[in-house]
């Protein structure tokens, strides 16, 4: 078409233009302050080399908040694909009222982070409810502060991030077990396998691609952790550094009073390597799986 | 009989679930129907003993923030669902359909940026922003949710798999790209628009660290600032009756959205799954 060469352009134009500024120069940017030293107050940026990421193994914090956000992704994310993929088969199965239960396995996913936080706040306060039901069944005599005790703060993060994250995930088998051949497991009938068998067998294999998307995503969402921990403990990391995430740590350097803004980005740089690696070892390991399997 | 003991456990293992995820919602409704004194008391009973209407008056009646909060959150999240649809659809129409020089450059581009994590741009975003003199007001937030490079994916593959002929009956019409895309391709690709508002809005309706950094007087506050300011606003008391009060409203527009537009909630899932 005439003049379509420019009209591609224009077409683009806003999308390269916000991904440019936002992202791509962003994270060159990013790069760049995590060599230097920032000072926020007068502009000035001093060239400081590799000293922001040696500062990295000297501060006990950075210790703590990659150990955090290690042992909730530890923690999570199996439980989370465990979960999905059970409920999804169950609710693939032959039942009743699936789609009033599916309305309400998604509420969690509808509710934001800050809604959802402060009502398992709520849940787990010194009053509340899990308090009153521990109680009055006798597992406990005192109330627990699980709020503000460190060995239980980062463990009702983990609950409440497992009971929000599993409807997405669940949704996700949900539409690739619909993809599934039936005539896979008709033969299987026929061979008189019985039902476990053919999950065994038939529907663990078939989902391997989809758990490794699962897994995957679940590790990256996990290790970047912000909106929970933040909330929870206004913004400190505690009590005492247990909720403290890298995400948590790059935010309070940054944005603080620290004027710690270089230091901030070189954590920020070393979060997302991570989670690079992450995402590298967990792809080598389906691909590893599937070699030994097939 | 073996078939019995089956249905049994599964009927079990979905309402068990059911009830897992709804306990929270459940008890933080009761709750907002409760006295603060009866929230505290440590009452074990989800129905309030003395049911009281308190909360939600003190939150739309005498405080005249939280309405604010919430046309905020509205304003916020449907601009930039505007934005978005315009021009990740653009974007998207543009790789699928034209031909340009740089197209394959671009569009490897915008991949790419899909795997860098929100924390790296964080902080040099918020230096351009400052630089802008845009601290504090709805535009910082909107332009930096504006764009969405996996919808402008989506949108790419959708116009790839759509037939062209419908859009070479426009072109012999004598109409423009612009008139092609506008009245033709546009309106043709509705479900995938409707799917992509969707996430777009809910997603900026419930973010909460863009917000919280950009947005610093009360009155910008978006309803999930305002939640947490709520919280806080007591010192360590927390209000739990307002508090849960305003969280339950917040939830109530995403579950009417929900119920309205339940099979592109699934649709979009799905591709979010597919990325």
């Amino acid at each position: 078409m005439k003049g379509d060469k420019l009209n591609g352009w224009i077409f683009i134009m806003p999308a390269v233009i916000i991904i440019g500024i936002f992202c791509i120069f962003a994270s060159v940017f990013a790069v760049y302050m995590s060599f230097n030293k920032v000072n926020m107050f007068t502009g000035t940026y001093t060239f400081v080399g590799f000293e922001n990421y040696a500062r990295l193994f000297s501060d006990p914090k950075v210790g703590i908040a990659f150990k955090n956000a290690l042992s909730f992704a530890v923690v999570v994310v199996p439980i989370q694909t465990f979960l999905a993929m059970l409920m999804a088969n169950v609710l693939n199965s032959k039942i009743k009222f699936k789609k009033g239960l599916r309305i309400v396995y998604f509420l969690p996913t509808l509710t934001s982070s800050s809604a959802l936080t402060l009502i398992f706040m709520f849940m787990f306060s010194v009053t509340g409810p899990i308090n009153g039901l521990l109680t009055s069944v006798g597992v406990i005599t005192e109330p627990i502060n699980f709020l503000n005790d460190s060995a239980f703060a980062l463990k009702v993060i983990m609950c409440m991030n497992i009971w929000s994250t599993v409807p997405v995930f669940m949704t996700i088998y949900l539409a690739a077990l619909a993809d599934i051949p039936k005539s896979v497991y008709e033969a299987a009938d026929i061979d008189g396998a019985g039902a476990i068998k053919q999950f065994f067998k038939i529907t663990i294999p078939q989902l391997r691609n989809v758990t490794s998307y699962v897994v995957l995503v679940g590790i990256i969402g996990t290790l970047q952790m912000f909106d929970q921990a933040f909330i929870f403990s206004n913004g400190s990391g505690g009590p005492e550094n247990s909720t403290l995430t890298p995400a948590l740590l790059v935010y309070n350097n940054a944005f603080g009073t620290m004027n710690t803004m270089g230091y901030a980005s070189s954590i920020a740089i070393s979060l997302s390597l991570m989670i690079f690696m992450a995402a590298m070892v967990s792809n080598k390991l389906t691909k590893a799986n599937k070699g030994v399997d097939e | 009989m073996k078939d019995k003991i089956l249905k049994v456990v599964l009927y079990t293992i979905v309402f068990g679930y059911a009830i897992f995820t709804l306990f929270p919602f459940v008890w933080a409704v009761a709750a907002s129907f409760k006295p603060v004194s009866e929230i505290v008391g440590g009452n074990l009973s989800i129905i309030p003993e003395n049911p009281t209407l308190d909360a939600y008056k003190s939150l739309l009646v005498e405080n005249n923030m939280f309405w604010r909060w919430l046309l905020n959150s509205f304003f916020i999240s449907g601009v930039a669902t505007v934005c978005n649809v315009l021009f990740n659809t653009m974007a998207g129409y543009s790789l699928a359909r034209i031909h340009f020089r740089g197209k394959n450059l671009v569009a490897n581009l915008i991949i790419a940026t899909i795997t860098i994590p929100g924390q790296v741009l964080l902080i040099p975003n918020y230096v351009i922003v400052t630089q802008m003199g845009l601290n504090n007001t709805y535009t910082a937030v909107i332009l930096l949710s504006a764009i969405n490079a996996s919808y402008i994916i989506m949108m790419r593959q959708f116009f790839i798999n759509f037939p062209r002929e419908v859009e070479e009956a426009g072109q012999i019409d004598g109409l423009s790209r612009f008139g092609i895309f506008f009245r033709l391709s546009f309106p043709i690709a509705k479900p995938a628009i409707a799917t992509q508002s969707l996430f777009i809005f809910m997603g900026v309706w419930n973010e909460f660290l863009k917000t919280k950094l950009y947005l610093s007087s009360p009155d910008k506050y978006t309803i999930t600032v305002g939640l947490q300011a709520l919280s806080q606003s007591q010192g360590d008391s927390v209000p739990w009756d307002l508090v849960m009060a305003s969280s339950v409203m917040s939830i109530v527009p995403m579950i009417i959205l929900y119920i309205i537009l339940n099979r592109y909630f699934l649709e979009g899932v799905r591709i979010g799954g597919d990325k």
